[in-house]
């Protein structure tokens, strides 16, 4: 991640993490998901027209520093509460996508204090079904091709060019990859806990789904909505676990009728 | 020159290969007749039993959800083994301490081998090839961590004689812990190591005296990571005495004609079927790896190995066969292109070869190429400065 906006290093707790502000307005704080794909993408420009947008890379993502102790977006979460208390923000809207969605649950769970909104885009998290059940497809076991084309409403068209990425670019791409599984393997894509801890989110919050998302189904992310007091859930037509950057148009739609 | 025999127990009665997108983790164990299963788990320890007959030392491992080798618990293989054999050494290589996750039970069943064989235990341990990471459902970003903790109590617990003693590290919390039994050899068995590319991990292993062993590596690399581990070798008064063990695809027979046929059924193991998510999870190798993996420059060694003929393998060292007086002086090659070893680990049944052939392969070795490498050198370190560590 270069030469997009301001990048600082924050200090949370004692944990050096990348922080990167982009516009001017209001605090808005995006939290990527697994493979930071939303640092290169449209929406974020129509966000950073409005907002000041402001997109920490969690630990070990990114630049970020990963110290051993740090073992799951329920650690995550402390340290984005820390980003926030340490720039001194407040009224912030969090969005966060996929596994970032996964952060900003557990995070509003924890404290809200400087939180006015929350949206959640296809995010995990949370268990829905039974012990034999597979809420979200195991990207880890499954064949690459298939996990592509439940990825992506179009698998083609969304395929990363690694040999044009300098090896900068693919340290990231290869440290977003493995603090992922740090901090997902096991449990799978869920905290046991967060189900129970969700009722405690007090703000307005939106949970966004792609219609076709193969890898967590919006039948799950229905149920995930249940569970947030007073949530809304919307779905972004023909687009996969990434509605943000498959049908940006349609999602900054549906993005604005909440936030503005 | 210590010699083992080694088969990893192959399940080989499966659909043709071209039909199957994989052999490992997710084959479906309807392919798994238990009537053959039978048979093949009784022949491949009358096997080892005959390898102990022969003078050879015995070698076995576990591996888990997968057709190229059944024996899912080398500590059941090596009790057997130490009941029913006498003379040779046993040697498990290894226990995935990392993915099984209990490291006092390994302590503790490996203490127990070693009194029901009356002290012939080698006991190894290994983090794991990548695809074991889906059976046990490990953390692959934390296995290196905790192969070394674990390592660390085991041989704490072996030596710790006196009085109960707790542990609370990042893996593994314990209280009052208090080996019954006690390893028979005092203070512990020998303690074996595997590894193929990382020479931090080899120098670790030096530096505590552990025999360090590595596979089906072309000989240049062997060399390069045997030179690592003598480098940092300190001090061969050490528990199990160190030293360095290597493992080809090995064939003897009366002909080079037939050698080479034996032979060829061994490649069934390096040609063994896997989908590409088994083989590389995420945070097994290094970041540094994984971005050569992006660029397609790093691809892993079966893989490699598998494109290359037999007559290339036999010139890298990875396949050593031939007549009795021809493999002794394959052996005798290596052993010098690589700075010496002191372990030769056979893997002389892999794939379909059948009882009667490896029988016929593992007797001829014994008599006649045995004798001829028996007494190539025990190693020496090349320095004798303390490992950096």
């Amino acid at each position: 991640m270069s030469g997009r906006g301001n990048i600082t290093t924050v200090k949370a707790g004692n944990v050096a993490l990348e922080v990167e502000r982009r516009g001017a307005g209001r605090p808005l704080l995006l939290l990527a998901g697994e493979e930071q794909l939303e640092l290169d993408a449209a929406f974020v420009d129509a966000l950073a027209a409005k907002f000041e947008v402001i997109i920490p890379s969690a630990p070990g993502f990114g630049h970020s520093e990963r110290p051993d102790w740090i073992g799951s977006p329920d650690d995550v979460s402390y340290l984005i509460l820390d980003v926030i208390a340490a720039l001194g923000l407040s009224d912030v809207t969090v969005v966060g996508c996929s596994f970032g969605g996964w952060v900003a649950a557990e995070m509003a769970t924890k404290n809200t204090s400087a939180i006015s909104r929350l949206v959640l885009v296809d995010p995990y998290g949370v268990k829905i079904g039974g012990p034999y059940d597979r809420d979200v497809l195991d990207i880890w076991t499954e064949h690459p091709v298939k996990v592509a084309a439940a990825k992506w409403a179009d698998p083609e068209k969304n395929k990363r060019d690694f040999s044009k990425m300098n090896d900068d670019q693919l340290t990231v791409v290869a440290r977003n990859l493995e603090s992922f599984a740090r901090f997902c393997w096991d449990p799978y894509m869920h905290n046991p806990k967060l189900r129970e801890r969700l009722h405690r989110v007090n703000v307005p919050t939106l949970v966004i789904w792609g219609e076709k998302d193969g890898i967590v189904s919006p039948a799950y992310g229905e149920a995930y909505a249940k569970l947030i007091p007073g949530a809304t859930f919307a779905i972004v037509p023909g687009a996969g676990h990434f509605p943000h950057l498959e049908k940006p148009e349609a999602f900054m739609e549906t993005l604005n009728g909440f936030i503005n | 020159m210590y010699a083992w025999h080694f088969t990893e127990m192959p399940y080989p009665n499966l659909p043709p290969i071209e039909s199957l997108s994989t052999m490992r983790v997710s084959l479906a164990n309807k392919h798994f007749d238990p009537k053959i299963g039978a048979d093949l788990y009784n022949r491949y320890l009358d096997e080892y039993m005959i390898a102990d007959d022969l003078g050879l030392n015995m070698l076995c491992n576990e591996h888990h959800q997968t057709a190229t080798c059944i024996d899912v618990a080398a500590p059941l293989t090596a009790a057997i083994l130490a009941r029913q054999t006498s003379k040779g050494r046993i040697c498990i290589l290894g226990n995935p301490i990392a993915n099984r996750g209990d490291p006092l039970r390994i302590a503790e069943e490996m203490a127990m081998i070693d009194c029901i064989s009356r002290g012939r235990l080698d006991v190894g341990f290994v983090r794991g090839v990548p695809y074991e990471i889906f059976a046990a459902n490990t953390n692959p970003t934390t296995t290196v961590e905790r192969l070394w903790e674990g390592i660390d109590l085991v041989t704490k617990a072996w030596g710790a004689v006196d009085e109960p003693f707790n542990f609370e590290g990042r893996f593994t919390q314990r209280r009052a812990i208090n080996l019954w039994p006690r390893p028979y050899q005092t203070p512990h068995p020998g303690i074996w190591m595997t590894g193929s590319s990382d020479l931090e991990n080899i120098k670790k292993a030096a530096a505590r005296g552990f025999v360090f062993a590595t596979f089906l590596q072309p000989h240049e690399k062997v060399k390069w990571m045997f030179e690592g581990y003598r480098s940092a070798y300190q001090d061969t008064g050490l528990p199990g005495g160190g030293g360095t063990a290597y493992m080809p695809l090995v064939y003897t027979a009366e002909t080079e004609e037939e050698a080479e046929k034996g032979a060829r059924e061994l490649t069934w193991y390096l040609n063994a079927k896997s989908e590409p998510q088994y083989r590389n999870p995420p945070g097994y190798v290094p970041v540094d790896f994984n971005v050569n993996a992006l660029k397609g420059t790093f691809t892993g060694r079966t893989d490699a190995m598998r494109a290359k003929t037999m007559e290339f393998l036999k010139e890298e060292g990875v396949m050593v066969y031939g007549t009795p007086d021809s493999v002794a002086k394959q052996i005798k090659r290596l052993y010098d292109l690589v700075g010496g070893f002191d372990h030769l680990l056979m893997m002389q049944q892999a794939g379909w070869l059948d009882h009667a052939r490896t029988v016929k392969s593992m007797s001829l070795f014994a008599k006649e190429v045995y004798p001829q490498i028996r007494d190539l050198p025990r190693t020496k370190p090349l320095e004798t400065r303390a490992a950096a560590e």
